[in-house]
């Protein structure tokens, strides 16, 4: 598991030897083969439509293969609005997801709530409940802009350690998999927030 | 020397044996070592809809339904006859449209049959 030397290994490709070590394979394979998951809400899924099609063809980064059930997808593109509605059935499908997972969270709304913060139906984004990896702003987002997310997103897999103890989350066993699914309650979800989870900075008014 | 003709099958059957078993040895070692399973009430239910699951899965349907199936593919076939008849309804004799009215007052006359047995309710 041990890191190579990056002049030793680039010397020995030059030779036509690759070397590559066990991290570097296990990455490299995932990175390559992100699944996301067949999911949209809104006006941004159109857009991840759109991205997934010949044009845009997400297929060149390995993440064509948009899966209809969370048990086999890597990747939840959070693509719209979420509503208070639909914020428990997305924590839900996000706990079903086996590890590794990973969240990208697509738009004005699915990060903030967007145009509709004031809706009194609206999640004020949706990482108050489950750990988001890359956000993409944009009202939709074009595809070019999923694609840098999901290049992104490629990138920060390759940079997980597999060993060590700044490892990847999935392979810590303290690290939890599943998140609590808010519940319906008489105002609003229950709890609004996961306060294990959720920390916003706190903003200092100048008056 | 030629090996046994049989040879060739004991190897394919190695390698059928193999090659299922070492995906799955691998996956086992990758758990045992790196990877710590992860489970939870969420992540092993059994519907993956994001939808909470309502009551038991071994529910009694009617048997009702099968009746009023039965009932409805009858009166579906009606329909498939009565197409050609109405598309030649102007140039039939007298005889044909009697044969035709005779027929649908057989199958009307089985609809109240079945609606006063009951047959048309949906709970009873």
């Amino acid at each position: 598991m041990s890191e190579i030397d990056e002049d030793l290994r680039s010397e020995l490709q030059r030779q036509g030897v690759w070397v590559t070590s066990m991290q570097d394979l296990y990455n490299w394979g995932r990175r390559n083969s992100i699944w996301p998951l067949q999911f949209g809400l809104a006006c941004c899924a159109i857009e991840m439509i759109a991205t997934a099609a010949s044009r845009y063809d997400i297929a060149r980064f390995g993440g064509e293969v948009f899966r209809p059930s969370p048990r086999q997808a890597d990747l939840m593109i959070v693509a719209g609005t979420v509503t208070k509605k639909m914020a428990p059935q997305i924590v839900r499908l996000y706990n079903q997801m086996p590890d590794p997972k990973y969240v990208i969270s697509m738009g004005a709304c699915a990060i903030s709530g967007g145009p509709f913060k004031q809706g009194y139906n609206v999640l004020k984004g949706i990482d108050r409940y489950i750990p988001v990896d890359v956000y993409i702003p944009g009202c939709p987002p074009r595809p070019e802009a999923l694609l840098h997310a999901f290049m992104e997103l490629q990138r920060k897999i390759d940079s997980q350690k597999l060993t060590g103890d700044t490892k990847a989350e999935h392979l810590d066993p303290s690290q939890p998999s599943e998140f609590p699914v808010p519940a319906f309650g008489e105002h609003d979800l229950e709890p609004a927030a996961n306060p294990d989870m959720f920390h916003p900075p706190k903003i200092e008014r100048q008056s | 020397m030629t090996p046994n003709p049989y040879f060739f099958i004991l190897i394919f059957c190695a390698v059928a044996l193999v090659f299922p078993t070492m995906p799955l040895a691998l996956a086992w070692l990758w758990r045992r070592f790196f990877q710590p399973p992860k489970p939870g009430a969420e992540k092993n239910a059994t519907y993956e809809c994001g939808v909470e699951s309502l009551g038991e899965a071994q529910v009694q349907f009617r048997s009702q339904y099968y009746l009023y199936c039965i009932i409805f593919l009858i009166f579906d076939v009606e329909a498939v006859f009565l197409v050609p008849f109405a598309v030649a309804f102007t140039g039939l004799p007298v005889g044909a449209f009697i044969a035709i009215l005779v027929f649908l007052l057989l199958l009307i006359e089985g609809l109240i049959w079945a609606w006063s047995k009951g047959c048309l309710d949906w709970a009873r």
